[in-house]
């Protein structure tokens, strides 16, 4: 037993982990504990990404989803909770959707992995595959930046820059919906 | 092998790899004692915290009773405090929402257990290799640290919402409103000291720093100088001490957030708080304050950077600066009323958010530039004689004078 036993006896708990809870918030009715289970689930994706050597992601995954887009999604259904949201069941309609969506994308991991032209051993994947060192931040900057060590390797500057123009876009938009309101309508002579 | 001596506490990892043990083990071993060391930081470090907190309460307010009971120093106070807390009765009201209610403390004690361990809390650029004292030596340190910080406002939302009483419903809203707006301007002013080191690794931030006082970034340049302070603002805001405090504000919501709260759990929420407190109050040291580098490189001219005794100093200068900001928080704590809610968020967004992206700019174009030294210490005085002189001249009386 050695540390790549730990590697992946630690990834089989956090999977089973984001897994299950993921399976809980769709059976869960109250839509505080679905927050709470979405909590256990995404914190365990992080966990996965750090095991794999991706502490940039991992650390991403943590800042965004779960310290912003989970506080503000727990906040809002704070707001709301004592209304109708506050027990959600699935309508029938929405089941229907839900299993197409989801067996087609389970269709298609399966036909991946059954490909008889991809190779899924260890060795032919190390061989494309660079080691996980954790140092990962710098190759991720340059390649934001256009620069890549592997000159065929395909850069990503143009997706952030348009990333970038859509955040000040939605940014402009969120302060132009938030702006003081003022009276359009001339006042009306007494 | 490998990922153990580049990721985990390179000094305890070698104690380990000395012994021969079979890997697994060793492995196994490491983790355990670094995240004993740290949990015990913690809860020592919040007996000492809060025994700290009511002498500077009694001192500041002129509050006797602090400074008479429990024995000599009153050190027995805090012992018996414990003591309460840990057999008292854990009282769950009718309404809460009972698992969540019991999840929340946890949830906040470990986000702020985890920050710790990309914390270093001593090391040296010069022994054979750069070495730093730090459970996991994590290339985005800094990030990570964020990160998990970001974590803590959940539990306390979930908290709020789970107790069922409008009191902490109020608490925990205000606070995930106030955590939210503070993250911002707090991560600028920490991109400063990262562009300035071009590494998010901690101890690398450490190891540059090395040196006299002027090696800290705190002295780079103006703006970083400036960054400071601004961080500090957050910092005190991000962890909700007075006068940021909206989210347990006696004297309008009973306590908060944990007014429901009882018993062990209640002392769960103050463990974190304190140890989160001493957190940013260490990422200040290590951001602004050269790490474990003390003003005079004692370590160095006595020719012990790379002998034990030097990382040994490097740890007593770290926590010594560490405590000293937490020492400054209390201060502040107790001479300042709080804040209402709406100030508070104007505070952030009206002028800590702009100050920030300015002295994030402002910091940019000084590395841009190659400016001599002397420059940026006499900019840095002009601030400092114009922040003591300009209130005798505004013409507003203010609390300076006496």
């Amino acid at each position: 037993m050695n540390e790549t036993t730990w590697h992946s006896i630690l990834f089989w708990i956090m999977a089973l982990i984001a897994c299950g809870s993921a399976v809980l918030v769709v059976l869960t009715s109250n839509i505080v504990r679905m927050a709470a289970w979405l909590l256990v689930s995404l914190s365990a994706v992080a966990g996965l990404f750090f095991l794999m050597g991706a502490d940039f992601v991992g650390a991403a995954q943590l800042l965004i989803y779960v310290g912003g887009t989970l506080v503000l999604l727990i906040f809002g259904v704070m707001l709301t909770a004592s209304g109708p949201l506050a027990n959600l069941t699935t309508p029938s309609r929405d089941w229907l959707i839900a299993a197409i969506v989801g067996s087609s994308l389970m269709i298609l991991l399966i036909l991946t992995l059954t490909n008889p032209g991809i190779d899924w051993s260890t060795d032919s994947l190390s061989e494309n595959l660079e080691a996980p060192s954790g140092k990962t931040t710098m190759s991720i900057g340059l390649a934001l930046l256009g620069i890549r060590e592997n000159p065929n390797a395909s850069s990503y500057l143009l997706p952030f820059e348009i990333a970038s123009v859509h955040l000040l876009v939605v940014l402009i938009g969120a302060a132009y919906l938030a702006r003081a309101k003022r009276r359009s309508d001339p006042p009306t002579p007494t | 092998m490998e990922y153990l001596t580049e990721q985990t506490s390179p000094t305890l990892t070698d104690f380990f790899l000395n012994l021969d043990l079979p890997p697994s083990l060793t492995y196994l071993l490491v983790a355990v004692i670094a995240a004993l060391l740290l949990l015990h930081f913690m809860a020592l470090g919040a007996l000492f915290w809060i025994w700290l907190e009511r002498k500077v309460s009694g001192r500041i307010q002129d509050r006797l009773g602090p400074t008479r009971v429990g024995g000599r120093f009153g050190w027995l106070q805090t012992l018996a405090d414990g003591l309460k807390l840990i057999t008292k009765e854990d009282l769950i009201p009718e309404e809460a929402d009972r698992p969540l209610f019991r999840l929340a403390p946890y949830i906040v004690f470990a986000s702020s257990f985890c920050a710790f361990i990309a914390l270093p809390f001593s090391g040296s650029k010069e022994a054979p290799e750069p070495i730093a004292w730090i459970a996991n030596n994590l290339d985005i340190g800094i990030f990570f640290v964020l990160a998990v910080l970001s974590l803590e406002v959940i539990g306390v939302v979930l908290a709020g919402y789970a107790s069922g009483s409008k009191w902490a419903l109020f608490g925990g809203m205000r606070e995930a409103a106030q955590v939210v707006s503070y993250e911002v301007p707090m991560a600028i002013c920490v991109v400063i000291p990262v562009m300035l080191a071009g590494s998010m690794n901690m101890a690398e931030m450490g190891h540059q720093q090395e040196g006299w006082i002027g090696q800290w970034y705190l002295f780079h340049d103006p703006f970083s100088f400036l960054a400071f302070w601004v961080y500090l603002t957050c910092a005190t805001a991000s962890v909700k001490r007075a006068p940021f405090d909206l989210a347990e504000a006696e004297s309008e919501l009973v306590a908060g957030f944990h007014t429901e709260y009882s018993g062990i759990r209640w002392s769960y929420f103050f463990m974190a708080e304190y140890a989160s407190m001493f957190l940013v109050s260490g990422i200040a040291a290590i951001l602004f304050l050269g790490a474990w580098n003390g003003p005079i490189p004692v370590a160095e001219i006595l020719g012990l950077e790379a002998h034990l005794i030097g990382r040994i100093l490097g740890l007593v200068n770290f926590l010594f600066k560490g405590f000293l900001l937490v020492f400054a928080m209390m201060w502040i704590r107790w001479t300042l009323p709080r804040l209402r809610i709406d100030q508070v968020m104007q505070t952030c967004l009206k002028y800590l958010l702009p100050m920030a992206c300015g002295l994030f700019l402002g910091a940019t174009v000084w590395q841009l530039f190659d400016i001599p030294d002397y420059w940026g210490w006499i900019a840095i005085v002009v601030i400092v004689a114009a922040g003591y002189y300009l209130p005798y001249f505004s013409g507003k009386p203010t609390s300076t004078t006496s």
